[in-house]
């Protein structure tokens, strides 16, 4: 059986198509997300005590089926359950995989490294195979066959659920999610303080998007961690994303390169960033930005 | 805290001749970005409820160097897993990390790790050690708070927070974004040249997931479209944004 983990988040429909190359896939959904048209089975996990994510205890689902393949999404919950897994069965982890072959009782696989910027390839052998997908690696397509859906109702015990979420803050109503916008503005250095990042979000709001920042931004407290887009932050995959003042550092690059298209706002044309653009502006952001927001309201907008 | 030494990458990756590994003779090396934090909250957590760090990392002699780096920021003793500078896998990481904790002759309350390694990001060699430490065990963590015996622990989801609650000692993984890490002090980097580090050889062991060789992805250079210089250019790029159906009138 290959299992695919499916969490909540969008992503898991990229893993569910991902996990398709392999053959056969039952989804194995822990939080309501739609998975119909994306594999010909899936399971809904029904347990009294999983009204809140508790990793040990999704793990302990993922064994009691015996999968041969076990596919997860690259996110938080992803990796933690499999990485679990992997522990307690004492096999290995693939982790953000982009492509997969079999080979005979193998897999071959391909995993990114540094984010992405650098690519392994390996052999996986050993059951359960587990592997995690990384994340914006794959478009997410239905099969357009609908989903035979039915309960799966796993044993779990008190040592599962020694760790579960027990509370929640919901984020600020009305805020557009940076993984999930379909327009991000990103600034960097070039923004030059903490208050030219206002010139950012006026055109964000204009566009309906989010806005986002380089590491070198976070680190200087100019925005909250949570808005930077690398590395060692959030993957974006917008249609548009907008790069203001951002020389385009390997650990920035890996985080937008799941964008659709870039525009780069830049006064060094020969800036890294320019390089993976579609469209470039060639100056001060600090002029030219005001000057498409006056242009965008001139419009009626 | 378990940290990794990483080698400071610029805007390029370089290979070595045989594929295996990048080409560090021109690099410098760092404590990887998400175990630089962990560091820093090994420190706040003792600033505020007393006790004591170690740091431990499992890597070449050159290490010693990313422990040193910690004991300048406050950490108090250091242990170095000393290998022939080949990248571990996972599990005997884990593996032998687990060792040395075990073997340290005080107790501990936390024990704090990077999410994932900047290089390898393997994301799983905490779990790992928190199974065999038989330790509840909590990833990507970015705000932690110790009370009553209790640590609580917030992880970023979507868009908002999740909280989650565990008994002492347990493991955790942090991210950047959980703190700033500070700067080393003078005073601090001269007592750590003088601190000793312990040292360990650990046995590797095989792993199911076998490195073949690594690839550096081909550029994807696009056919970048100059729009023009300065405010000048401002209604072409709102022409753009039409065509792409993100303005409506």
């Amino acid at each position: 059986m290959i299992l695919c983990l499916v969490d909540g988040d969008p992503v898991s429909l990229e893993a569910l198509t991902f996990a398709r190359g392999l053959g056969e896939v039952e989804a194995l959904v822990f939080e309501e997300t739609d998975v119909d048209g994306y594999t010909t089975r899936a399971r809904r996990v029904v347990h009294p005590r999983l009204g809140d994510y508790a990793p040990a205890a999704w793990a302990q689902t993922v064994i009691e089926l015996e999968p041969e393949v076990v596919v997860a999404p690259g996110t938080d919950r992803g990796q933690e359950v499999l990485a679990h897994v992997a522990a307690r069965l004492g096999v290995a982890l693939a982790a953000n995989v982009v492509a997969v072959a079999a080979d005979g009782d193998a897999l071959q696989i391909t995993r990114q490294r540094w984010g992405g910027s650098l690519l392994e390839e390996a052999r996986l052998t050993g059951t359960p195979k587990l592997l995690t997908v990384a994340i914006h690696a794959v478009e997410p397509q239905p099969t357009g066959v609908a989903t035979a859906t039915e309960e799966f109702a796993p044993s779990l015990a008190d040592e599962h659920f020694l760790v579960q979420v027990s509370g929640r803050e919901q984020p600020t109503a009305g805020t557009v999610r940076l993984d999930t916008a379909r327009v991000v503005v990103g600034g960097g250095r070039g923004v030059g303080s903490k208050e030219g990042f206002e010139l950012l979000e006026e055109l964000a709001n204009l566009l309906g998007g989010a806005v986002g920042g380089s590491r070198v931004v976070t680190n200087l407290g100019w925005r909250p961690h949570s808005d930077q887009v690398g590395q060692t932050g959030a993957r974006i995959a917008p249609d548009l994303y907008v790069a203001c003042g951002i020389s385009g550092a390997i650990q920035h690059i890996v985080g937008c390169k799941g964008a659709k298209r870039i525009l780069v706002i830049n006064k060094d044309e020969h800036a890294p960033i320019v390089a993976r653009a579609d469209w470039a502006v060639i100056g001060d952001l600090h002029e030219i930005v005001p000057a498409i927001v006056a242009e965008l309201r001139k419009n009626g907008r | 805290m378990c940290v990794k030494r990483v080698p400071e990458t610029g805007a390029r990756i370089t290979l070595t001749a045989d594929a295996q590994a990048i080409d560090t003779s021109l690099l410098g090396f760092t404590i990887s970005p998400h175990e630089e934090c962990a560091v820093e909250e090994a420190l706040r957590i003792v600033a505020e409820h007393g006790g004591s760090t170690t740091v431990l990392t499992l890597g070449p002699p050159g290490a010693a160097e990313q422990l040193q780096n910690a004991m300048a920021m406050g950490v108090q003793n250091a242990v170095l897993l000393e290998t022939d500078g080949s990248d571990w896998n996972a599990e005997a990481t884990a593996a032998a990390l687990a060792e040395a904790i075990r073997a340290q002759p005080e107790p501990f309350d936390v024990l704090l790790f990077g999410n994932e390694a900047a290089d390898t990001g393997d994301y799983q060699v905490g779990v790992r050690v928190a199974h065999e430490l038989g330790l509840p065990c909590v990833t990507g963590i970015k705000g932690i708070a110790i009370e009553d015996g209790k640590l609580t622990a917030r992880r970023e989801a979507g868009g908002g927070w999740e909280i989650f609650e565990l008994p002492l000692p347990a493991v955790v993984t942090v991210k950047e974004g959980i703190n700033l890490p500070r700067y080393a002090s003078l005073p601090g980097r001269l007592r750590a040249k003088k601190t000793p580090i312990a040292r360990i050889e650990p046995q590797p062991r095989a792993s199911a997931l076998e490195t073949i060789r690594l690839v550096v992805p081909p550029e994807q250079e696009t056919h970048v479209k100059i729009l023009g210089g300065g405010a000048d250019a401002a209604p072409r790029v709102v022409e753009v944004l039409r065509d792409l159906g993100l303005v409506t009138s």
